[in-house]
């Protein structure tokens, strides 16, 4: 008889009879409830002892039917939805939202526009790798960190409340540029948060890049490769953490990322540690293309030509931006009406996900807190 | 390399280009090959995504959609293919890993089965659940009603 614990998933093997299982093999249910699983995931474990044998992620609780509600909007009422999925980077989000559907109908945003789209959307990605550090350090112990990032991040938060009223769904920018003009002493503004905001990143750094505890739960933990991340689909800072440089905004430059200077940080090893360094240094990455971005914002009008009702040409468009946490893409079918026929998201959150099972395997049970920390995933965005 | 692919299967294999995006429409029967081939000898390794539209009104009722990019040519694809209700598509995740979940994805969402999937089932909603929400058919505020009175004891979630 062949022994179905090498056909059966783990969640298969949970409603099975647990006698064809090993004397000391374990199925654990970790979530939906848990604290260090960042939102509602539920991840069945199944362990020799403390060894990982293999997972399998239960997602969907979060699940609002996006796409649906997409085919049901107009393109103008549907934007400030996609906030809603990855709500740590709403801006991202939008940026990704308004530059497809600009693709759509052949318009671009003016200059002025899209300087202010690269400086609030890097901002963003400042937010969002703050976030991530300040939870991933206190899963794995350390609580200091998320005192000092939630500290500086609620300065690039009033920031954004000042341009657009909101904090989190910031609905920053429209079809075809920006709603609003930037208010009186931005520039200011953000370059003060930068000279504030530089020397923070060497107290992040201070905090944990040596420290011993930080080095030892983080080293050889979660490694994954260049070849398995690439054959997973995984994007962002877990793909470039395992030596590849590849970074949307420079393969494939959009909004004007091509103006600016930066460079694209890579990592070797591929293992937790290596991808908490690769975020610090696109922090600072992030600050040198908001400095260059201020110092060369342009004058002139912020929205481009859009009729009021838009119809865009029926046809197809896919178009990703590189998103705090990987690709995100949007991909748009119009039949020539208001709405959009088919609009599907395609989330960094989602498919890195899929890594977890590899990531993994062999690890201890504590490590699968640090290796879901890591990826950092938003559930809004994973269950859409 | 579209010219090549296209001297190779002819009318199987139609190209297009939309707001400078290059997609190819392609038979049913030539998706394995074609995908294998592009994996393989064009280098498109990563598979960006795969999604489906649903059509009510034509025979052939869904498009399933591959979105390709190649790290060493920096470029994107779109592989179309269009296959009437209930019909099924050979599954590629034996060409990239990650088409796994969007494939259950798919399958969630419009109910198009990947024969040779390793783990075909629902993956946002629930298991028990009838109907497939992204059919054009399916209403916005359409809910299998059974299940939730069963599973979460309350009259709707309305």
């Amino acid at each position: 008889m062949t022994d179905p614990n090498t056909t059966l998933s783990p969640l298969e093997l949970e409603h099975h009879d647990k006698t064809y299982l090993d004397a000391n093999e374990l199925i654990i249910n970790m979530g939906p409830q848990h604290p260090a699983t960042h939102g509602v995931l539920r991840v069945i474990l199944r362990l020799d002892g403390e060894k990982v044998l293999g997972l399998e992620c239960v997602i969907g609780y979060l699940h609002r039917g996006v796409e649906k509600i997409g085919e049901h909007r107009t393109y103008t009422m549907f934007n400030p939805y996609v906030d809603r999925m990855d709500y740590v980077a709403a801006v991202s989000n939008g940026l990704g939202y308004c530059e497809t559907v600009e693709k759509l109908l052949n318009v671009e945003a003016p200059p002025r526009a899209q300087h202010v789209r690269v400086i609030l959307t890097e901002l963003n990605r400042l937010a969002s790798h703050q976030l991530w550090l300040g939870t991933h350090a206190l899963d794995i112990g350390a609580i200091t960190p998320l005192f000092y990032t939630f500290r500086d991040r609620e300065e690039i938060l009033k920031i954004y409340e000042k341009y657009c009223g909101a904090r989190l769904t910031t609905h920053a920018f429209r079809i075809g540029g920006l709603q609003y003009e930037t208010y009186t002493g931005f520039e200011k503004e953000v370059k003060n948060f930068l000279t504030f905001f530089r020397p923070k990143i060497d107290e992040y750094e201070e905090l944990l890049t040596t420290n011993r505890i930080w080095v030892e739960r983080t080293k050889n933990v979660g490694n994954i490769s260049a070849e398995d991340c690439i054959a997973l689909g995984v994007t962002g800072p877990v793909l470039r953490a395992s030596g590849v440089k590849w970074d949307l905004r420079k393969a494939q430059p959009y909004c004007c990322y091509k103006n600016f200077d930066f460079e694209i940080p890579i990592g070797e090893n591929g293992d937790t540690y290596d991808r908490y360094l690769v975020r610090m240094a696109e922090m600072r990455q992030s600050v040198r293309i908001i400095e260059q971005a201020v110092d060369a914002l342009p004058e002139g009008p912020i929205m481009a030509k859009v009729p009021k009702v838009m119809k865009p040409a029926a046809g197809e468009v896919y178009h990703s931006i590189e998103a705090p946490k990987g690709e995100l893409g949007y991909f748009i079918v119009s039949d020539g009406s208001t709405q959009p026929y088919r609009l599907r998201v395609r989330p960094p959150s989602f498919v890195n996900l899929q890594a977890l099972d590899a990531m993994c395997r062999g690890q201890l049970v504590a490590d699968v807190i640090a290796v879901i920390g890591t990826l950092d995933i938003v559930l809004g965005e994973v269950d859409r | 390399m579209i010219a090549k692919l296209k001297g190779n299967y002819g009318s199987g294999m139609e190209p297009l280009t939309y707001a400078g995006q290059n997609y190819m429409v392609v038979d049913r029967s030539l998706i394995p090959e074609i995908l294998q081939v592009l994996r393989n000898e064009e280098q498109f390794d990563y598979c960006v995504d795969i999604t489906a539209v649903h059509y009510p009104a034509r025979e052939k009722q869904f498009e399933v959609i591959w979105v390709l990019y190649s790290f060493a040519r920096n470029e994107r694809i779109r592989v179309k293919t269009q296959i009437k209700d209930g019909e099924s598509l050979p599954s590629s995740v034996p060409v990239w890993a990650g088409a796994n979940w969007l494939e259950r994805e798919v399958f969630d969402m419009f109910g198009i089965k990947f024969d040779g999937h390793p783990d075909m089932k629902r993956i946002l909603l629930p298991d028990g659940w009838k109907g497939h929400p992204l059919r054009k058919d399916y209403g916005i505020l359409q809910q299998d009603n059974e299940w939730v009175q069963i599973n979460l004891g309350i009259e709707s979630g309305q």
